[in-house]
C-alpha cells in the first residue's frame, strides 16, 4: 500500500518493472565475486591470530614459503606503515597486522598457492612468537580506570586529547536547560540499556581475485558497496597511485554497510605482484564473522520529561558504543534519533571506546538503532505512565518542517508525521490486539547523504539507451536507473540497459552508503538525460530545419509544430549526420539528501514459559519520498525490518574470556529463518523530497532503526517486564521475568 | 583423504582394518563442518549408503529394523513408521533443514555423540537397540549405552552400527518429543524431552522420560517417569500435581552446562516445562490412538 | 594426490569429471564444472545457499563428497529452466522482486522447486518450514514467500 503526497503523474517512476539484472540471477549466470576464476590462478588463505590481543615478537614463514604449491607468503612487513594520523591507518592495519594483533581473528600473514588446501596448510606452518596482552572486550572494561590499553595508536577524536586512549570519540548536543527542566517536569522515566554486538550477516562471504600484471598494473574483481572505494583503499594500503588499479565489481550478495570497507583486496594485490600470477581470496563464514564489521555493542541511559497532557519537555542521554579495536565514527550519529521529537531541551553525550574485537563496520543506518531502541522504550514506557496512545503521543511531539535536529540545523520537509498517521490509521493498528498477544510501536529515521556520483547515458542507433554508472547495484537500484532514465527521455524502460561499469569507464563514485544510490547516482542519471535531451532536440532541429527552440521534449519525441513527432529512434538513427554520437555525462556532488521516517507496529506473544517470542504481525511504514520502484522500496523496508527482529531476538556475538567468537557460523549467529516470520506488511509513505527531481530519499537504512523498540514495546504489554537488554532472546527473558 | 563406497559390511569392516582412524558417515552432516573446523581429516571416508542392509528400512514380525544409514526424510515420510512413533519422527524431522534431513540419520545423530542430539532421547523413550558390526559378527546394544559423553562412544575401534531394531508400540501407548530452540528451525536443541507412555482408559500405566542438552548424555529420568504412572487423566489432561512432579523430576535431572546456547538456569527451568508438555501430547496420542 | 573419475548426469546432460576425494560436490560444481550458480555461504550446511536436487532430494552440496555424486542425476539452478522458458518459480521471483540481492536465490528457487514438486498446494507456514534452511538476509523473506505462493497456482493452473 501506498500513501502519496500530490505530486506530477509519472509514466514509468513508481511502476514495477521486471529488474534489468534479474534474469541472470534467477537462472544462476550472474557473477558474484568468487564465481570468477582466472587461468593459473592461485589460492590465498590467511593466518589469523589465535589471541585476543597480543604483541606479535616474531613470525617465521619460512617452512610455509617451502612447502608444496607455496608461490608467495606475505605478513605486515609487506606494506607500507601509514603514519597514525593517516585516514587510512586503521584500515590498513585491520588489513594486515603489523607489530600486535588487536583481536582474536585478526590477520597476520597471507599465503597463496596452488591449492587452497596447500595454502591453508602452509598457513598452519607459519611459526609465530606472541607475547599476550590484556584483553578487553566491554565498554565497562574499555573505560574503567586504568584500564589496558586496548591499541596503542588510538588517540580520541573530536576533543581535546593528551595520548593514547581507549576512548575513540566523544560527541556532546545540548540546547535548551535540561537541569532546570527536569525538576519542574511531571513525569521522568530513565533506564539503562545494553546490546549485543552484531553481524550484517549477507550471505555472500567476502571474496575478490587480483591479478598484477608484468607491467604492475592490478586487475580486481571485488564485490563491495563501492569500487572506487575499493581502489582507493587498495590504493592507500599498498601505497600505490590509484591509477596502477582497475576495479571491475562483481554482483554484491548482501552488504548493508558491512562492504563499505575492505579486506582483501590488497593483500591479494601483494600476493599477486609477488607471484606473477592471479590470485583468489575467499573468506569462509568462520572469518566473516570473526573479522569483518560487526556492529557495535553499546550501553546507554536515556532520561525523559514529559508533563501530564504528553508534551516531552525534557531529554538526557548518554550512549556508549563499543567500536572495536579502532577507531570508528559511530558516536555522533547515534545521537540522530533523539531528533525525532520536539525536546525543548536537550542534552546527549555518545562516545566510542576501544575493545579487543573485530572494528566495527556501517551496519544500516549506523549507530542508530541502539540508540532508538533505548529511547523509543522509554517514550513508550512515558505513554503507559500517561495512559497515552503511543501513536497519539508520538504525533504530539513529532518534529516536522523547520523544527530542529539534535545538532540545530532544521529538518527540511519531512514525512514523519505522515507516517504516524498512516500506522495509526492501517488496518494492522486499526485491528484488535489478537487475544493472548500484545501489540508494540516504535519509530526511527535515517539522515541520508548525497556525496559524489557520476552517469554516462549512451543513446544507441536503434534508439535505445544504455546507462553507465559507478553505483553497484546492492538490491535492484539498476532497474531505479533504468525507471528514472525512461521517464527523462520517455521511451520503454526495456529499451535501456543500466550497466555498473568498472573504475576506468564511468566517472568517480563515492561508495554506496548513507541510502545515497538512487538518490545521487539517481540525480546523475537525471542530469545526464536532461543533457541528452538538449542535444536531441538539437539533432531534431537540425533534421527538421527549424530552430533548437521550436522543439520541445514529449515522451520520448521530439515535437515541433508543421511536423510529425520525431521520435528518438529516428534521430538516433540520423546521429552520424547531425553530429556524431549522442552520449552524455552527468556527475554531481549531492546536497539535499531527504531524512527518511518510520513508523513500525508489532504484534507478538510471548511463552512465559520458556521466553519464546512468536511475531503474529509486522507492519512497516516509511516516508520513501518518491518510491521509484515500489517492490524494491518495500524490500527494503521489509529486509531492515526482519533484520531488526533478529537484532532485537537471537543475533548477538558471544565471547569467551580470551575474546575469541563462540558463535561463529549461521547454525548458532542466529539471523531469522523464513519460519520465525510473518509477512513483513509494507505502507510506503510518500512525501517527495524537493532537493531531487523525482522527489527521491533514500530508504535503505531506516527500516532497521525501529524494530528493537517495537517488539520490546511489545514484550512490555504482553509480560508487563521492560526489556532492556539485546539481544531478547529466551533464556534472558524468561530470566527478566522471574526477576520481576 | 580418500573416499570409499563398499557394498557390504564386510568391505566396510575390512577398509577400517587396513586404515586405522578411517571414519564410516552416512550424512556426514556433522563430519563436513568438523573437519572444516579442524578436526583431523580421517585416511580414509567410508560412506555407508551403498550397502543395502544400511539403508533398508523393515517392518515385520512386530519388529522395526531401519538402516543405520537411512535418512531422516526416509522415516518422517513413512506413514506406518510415523503412526507408530510419532514422537520419534518428529524427533528426527526436527535435525535441520529440510536439506539436512534429507541427508541425516539415526546411526549419524546416535554415533556423533552430541548431547543435544535430537533423535536419541526418543529412540532411548522407545527402547531402541543398535545392532553394531563387529569382529565377525554383531553386538546389540540398547542405544542409552552408545554415547559416554560429548563426542565419544563405547563403540570399539573398527565398530559402526549398522541397524537399529525396535519393537512395535503395545496398545494405548505413544509418545512425543519437544524441543527448545531459540529460532523455529535450523537451532541445535537447548533442550530436548522425549516421553513414552502407556493409557489404560484414563490412568497412565507406564511412562519413561528422556531428556537431551541437559548433560553430557541423553538421561532417562525415573523419577520423572514414576510421576506419570498412576496419574489419572481428566478430559484428556494429565493430572496437575503429577504434572508438577514430572516437572521437578525433570529438573533435577539435568546436569547442564552454561555455553553460547543457554545457561544451567534456563535449561533446568525449561526441561521441566519440555517433559510437562510432552507428556500431554503422548497422552493424548495415547488415548486417541494418533 | 589421486583423483576419481565420477560420471553422473546434471541438468539432463552425463557429465564425467575428476575429483579429489575430499572435494565437496559445491565445488565440483563450480570448479571443475563451471556451474556457479550454486553458492558457499557457510560450507556448514547452514545457509542453502548450496542447494541442489541430488536423484529428487533437496541437499547442500557443500555436504557432500564429489565421489558419492556416482551415478546420481543433479539438478542445478542452471538447469530448472526448459530452455529459455524459465520456470513458473523462476518467473515469479522475477515478477515478485523476491531477490535483492541474488546471492541467496539459485539455493531458494531449488529448495522452492523441490517443495511444490513434492506438494504442490503449500500452505504459507508449510512454504516457510521448507525454505527454513535457505537464508536470505535482504527481503525478510516476504516476497519470496509470496511468489512461491504464485508459482504453485501457475503451476496448478498449468497442469489442468
Amino acid at each position: 500500500m501506498t500513501v502519496t503526497e500530490d505530486r506530477p503523474a509519472y509514466k514509468w517512476v513508481g511502476t514495477r518493472p521486471i529488474r534489468h539484472d534479474g534474469y541472470e540471477k534467477v537462472i544462476g549466470k550472474a557473477r558474484f565475486a568468487a564465481d570468477l576464476d582466472l587461468p593459473g590462478q592461485l589460492h590465498a588463505a590467511y593466518l589469523r591470530s589465535p589471541h585476543g590481543h597480543a604483541r606479535i615478537v616474531s613470525i617465521d614463514t619460512t617452512t610455509a614459503a617451502g612447502m608444496p604449491g607455496v608461490k608467495a607468503v606475505v605478513t605486515g612487513a609487506d606494506f607500507p606503515d601509514l603514519d597514525p594520523a593517516d585516514p587510512n591507518f586503521d584500515v590498513s592495519v585491520n588489513v594486515m597486522a603489523r607489530s600486535t594483533v588487536l583481536y582474536n581473528g585478526h590477520a597476520l600473514a597471507a599465503v597463496a598457492a596452488t591449492t587452497r588446501a596447500e595454502a591453508a596448510a602452509a598457513v598452519a606452518a607459519i611459526q609465530v612468537e606472541y607475547e599476550l596482552l590484556p584483553v578487553v572486550l566491554t565498554l565497562d572494561e574499555s573505560m574503567a580506570d586504568g584500564a589496558p590499553l586496548v591499541n596503542e595508536n588510538n588517540v580520541t577524536k573530536f576533543v581535546e586529547s593528551d595520548g593514547p586512549s581507549n576512548l575513540a570519540t566523544v560527541n556532546v548536543l545540548e540546547r535548551g536547560d535540561v537541569d532546570a527542566a527536569f525538576p519542574a517536569a511531571d513525569l521522568v522515566v530513565e533506564r539503562e540499556f545494553d546490546t549485543a554486538y552484531v553481524h550484517q550477516g549477507y550471505i555472500e562471504p567476502h571474496a575478490c581475485v587480483v591479478d598484477v600484471g608484468p607491467n604492475g598494473k592490478a586487475d580486481v574483481w571485488a564485490s563491495s558497496q563501492g569500487h572506487f572505494m575499493v581502489r582507493s583503499l587498495t590504493a592507500a594500503i599498498l601505497g600505490w597511485e590509484p591509477s596502477r588499479i582497475k576495479v571491475t565489481p562483481a554482483e554484491i550478495g548482501g552488504g548493508f554497510g558491512g562492504k563499505t570497507t575492505i579486506y582483501l583486496e590488497p593483500v591479494a594485490a601483494r600476493l599477486s605482484e609477488m607471484s606473477g600470477r592471479p590470485v583468489k581470496l575467499v573468506m569462509t563464514r568462520e572469518e566473516v564473522l570473526r573479522a569483518t564489521g560487526p556492529a557495535p555493542a553499546s550501553k546507554s541511559r536515556v532520561k525523559i520529561a514529559a508533563s501530564n497532557d504528553g508534551e516531552l519537555i525534557a531529554i538526557e542521554c548518554w550512549f556508549g558504543y563499543a567500536v572495536g579495536c579502532a577507531n570508528d565514527f559511530a558516536g555522533l550519529v547515534g545521537a540522530m534519533s533523539v531528533a525525532s521529537y520536539k525536546f525543548p531541551n536537550l542534552k546527549l553525550e555518545a562516545i566510542g571506546a576501544l575493545t579487543n574485537t573485530p572494528k566495527t563496520a556501517a551496519y544500516r543506518a549506523p549507530s542508530a538503532p541502539q540508540a532508538a531502541f533505548a529511547i523509543e522504550s522509554v517514550i513508550d514506557e512515558l505513554a503507559q505512565a500517561l495512559d497515552m496512545d503511543p501513536i497519539d503521543l508520538r504525533l504530539r511531539n513529532a518534529v516536522e518542517e523547520g523544527d530542529p535536529t539534535a545538532m540545530g540545523m532544521p529538518h527540511p520537509r519531512i514525512g514523519f508525521v505522515e507516517c504516524l498517521e498512516a500506522l495509526r490509521d492501517s488496518d494492522h493498528y486499526q485491528s484488535p490486539v489478537p487475544d493472548g498477544a500484545a501489540r508494540g510501536v516504535a519509530t526511527g529515521f535515517w539522515f541520508n547523504i548525497g556525496e559524489q556520483s557520476s552517469a554516462t547515458v549512451n543513446l544507441n542507433e536503434d534508439g535505445t539507451a544504455t546507462v553507465i554508472t559507478g553505483s553497484p547495484d546492492i538490491g535492484g537500484s539498476r532497474a531505479s536507473m533504468a525507471l528514472m532514465a525512461a521517464e527523462e527521455l520517455g521511451i520503454d524502460v526495456y529499451r535501456i540497459t543500466p550497466v555498473v561499469a568498472d573504475t576506468e569507464s564511468v566517472g568517480f563514485t563515492d561508495v554506496t552508503e548513507g541510502s545515497r544510490a538512487t538518490f545521487s547516482t539517481g540525480m546523475a542519471v537525471v542530469n545526464a538525460c536532461r543533457g541528452l535531451i538538449e542535444e536531441l532536440r538539437a539533432r531534431a532541429a537540425t533534421i527538421l530545419g527549424v530552430e533548437q527552440d521550436a522543439v520541445t521534449w514529449i515522451e520520448g519525441s521530439a515535437v515541433a509544430d508543421g511536423h510529425d513527432p520525431l521520435p528518438l529512434s529516428a534521430i538516433t538513427a540520423k546521429a552520424k549526420s547531425t553530429g556524431g554520437p549522442l552520449t552524455v555525462t552527468g556527475s554531481l556532488n549531492a546536497a539535499g539528501a531527504g531524512p527518511s521516517f518510520a513508523a513500525h507496529c508489532c504484534d507478538l506473544t510471548v511463552d512465559e514459559e520458556t521466553g519464546q517470542v512468536a511475531i503474529l504481525r509486522y507492519t512497516a511504514v516509511q516516508d520513501a519520498g518518491t518510491a521509484i520502484h515500489p517492490s524494491y522500496v518495500e524490500g527494503q523496508l521489509q529486509g531492515g525490518s526482519v533484520q531488526g527482529i533478529g537484532w532485537a531476538l537471537n543475533e548477538e556475538y558471544v565471547f569467551d574470556d580470551e575474546g575469541s567468537l563462540e558463535n561463529a557460523s549461521f547454525l548458532d549467529y542466529r539471523i531469522p529463518v523464513a519460519s520465525d516470520l510473518p509477512m513483513i506488511d509494507t505502507i510506503v509513505v510518500e512525501v517527495p523530497n524537493p532537493a531531487h527531481p523525482y522527489g527521491v530519499r533514500g530508504v535503505g537504512e531506516t527500516g532497521i532503526v525501529p524494530p528493537m523498540a517495537t517488539i520490546a514495546n511489545a514484550v512490555a504489554r504482553a509480560t508487563s517486564t521492560r526489556m532492556t537488554s539485546l539481544p531478547m532472546s529466551p533464556p534472558r527473558i524468561l530470566a527478566a521475568l522471574e526477576a520481576s | 583423504m580418500r573416499y570409499a563406497a563398499p557394498t557390504t559390511v564386510g568391505e566396510a569392516q575390512s577398509l577400517l582394518a587396513e586404515h586405522p582412524g578411517s571414519q564410516v558417515f552416512a550424512g556426514a552432516t556433522d563430519l563436513i563442518p568438523q573437519i572444516r573446523a579442524g578436526r583431523p581429516a580421517p585416511p580414509v571416508l567410508i560412506d555407508l549408503k551403498r550397502i543395502d542392509q544400511l539403508m533398508a528400512v523393515i517392518h515385520e514380525d512386530g519388529q522395526w529394523r531401519i538402516g543405520a544409514a537411512t535418512p531422516a526424510s526416509d522415516l518422517t515420510r513413512n506413514s506406518d513408521f510415523t503412526a507408530m512413533f510419532p514422537g520419534l519422527s518428529e524427533a528426527m524431522g526436527l535435525i535441520g533443514s529440510d536439506q539436512i534431513q534429507n541427508r541425516s540419520s539415526l546411526g549419524g545423530n546416535l554415533a556423533n555423540a552430541s548431547p543435544a542430539a535430537d533423535s536419541v532421547p526418543a529412540m532411548i523413550a522407545n527402547a531402541v537397540e543398535a545392532v553394531v558390526a563387529s569382529g565377525d559378527g554383531t553386538r546389540t546394544v540398547p542405544v542409552a549405552e552408545i554415547a559416554t559423553g560429548p563426542g565419544l562412544t563405547s563403540l570399539a575401534d573398527g565398530e559402526f552400527i549398522i541397524e537399529f531394531t525396535v519393537a512395535d508400540t503395545p496398545a494405548a501407548t505413544s509418545d512425543a518429543y519437544l524441543r527448545m530452540i531459540p529460532r523455529t528451525e535450523m537451532d541445535i536443541a537447548i533442550v530436548g524431552a522425549a516421553v513414552r507412555l502407556t493409557v489404560d482408559g484414563d490412568v497412565i500405566t507406564n511412562a519413561t522420560v528422556v531428556l537431551g542438552a541437559v548433560a553430557p548424555t541423553a538421561v532417562t529420568v525415573s523419577e520423572a517417569g514414576a510421576a506419570l504412572v498412576g496419574a489419572a487423566i481428566d478430559g484428556g489432561s494429565i493430572d496437575g500435581s503429577a504434572m508438577n512432579a514430572l516437572a521437578d523430576a525433570a529438573s533435577a535431572a539435568c546436569d547442564p552446562i552454561d555455553d553460547k546456547r543457554g545457561t544451567v538456569a534456563y535449561r533446568r527451568q525449561v526441561a521441566g516445562v519440555m517433559a510437562r508438555r510432552a507428556a500431554a501430547i503422548a497422552v493424548d496420542r495415547a488415548q486417541n490412538g494418533d | 594426490m589421486s583423483r576419481t573419475h565420477v560420471t553422473c548426469t546434471i541438468n539432463g546432460d552425463q557429465v564425467d569429471f575428476l575429483t579429489s576425494d575430499d572435494t565437496s560436490l559445491l565445488d565440483a560444481l563450480r570448479v571443475e564444472l563451471g556451474l556457479t550458480g550454486a553458492k558457499e555461504g557457510c560450507g556448514t550446511g547452514d545457509c542453502g545457499a548450496c542447494s541442489v536436487l541430488i536423484d529428487g532430494r533437496l541437499n547442500c552440496s557443500c555436504l557432500v563428497f564429489a565421489p558419492e555424486a556416482e551415478g546420481s542425476d543433479i539438478v542445478t539452478v542452471e538447469g530448472i529452466a526448459d530452455g529459455d522458458h524459465l520456470h513458473p518459480l523462476q518467473q515469479a521471483f522475477l515478477e515478485g522482486a523476491a531477490l535483492q540481492c541474488g546471492v541467496c536465490t539459485p539455493g531458494v528457487l531449488i529448495a522452492a522447486k523441490a517443495l511444490l514438486d513434492a506438494n504442490p498446494d503449500p500452505t504459507e507456514t508449510e512454504i516457510r518450514y521448507a525454505l527454513a534452511g535457505n537464508l536470505c538476509r535482504c527481503t525478510g523473506y516476504d516476497k519470496i514467500i509470496r511468489s512461491v505462493q504464485e508459482a504453485a497456482v501457475r503451476l496448478k493452473g498449468a497442469a489442468r
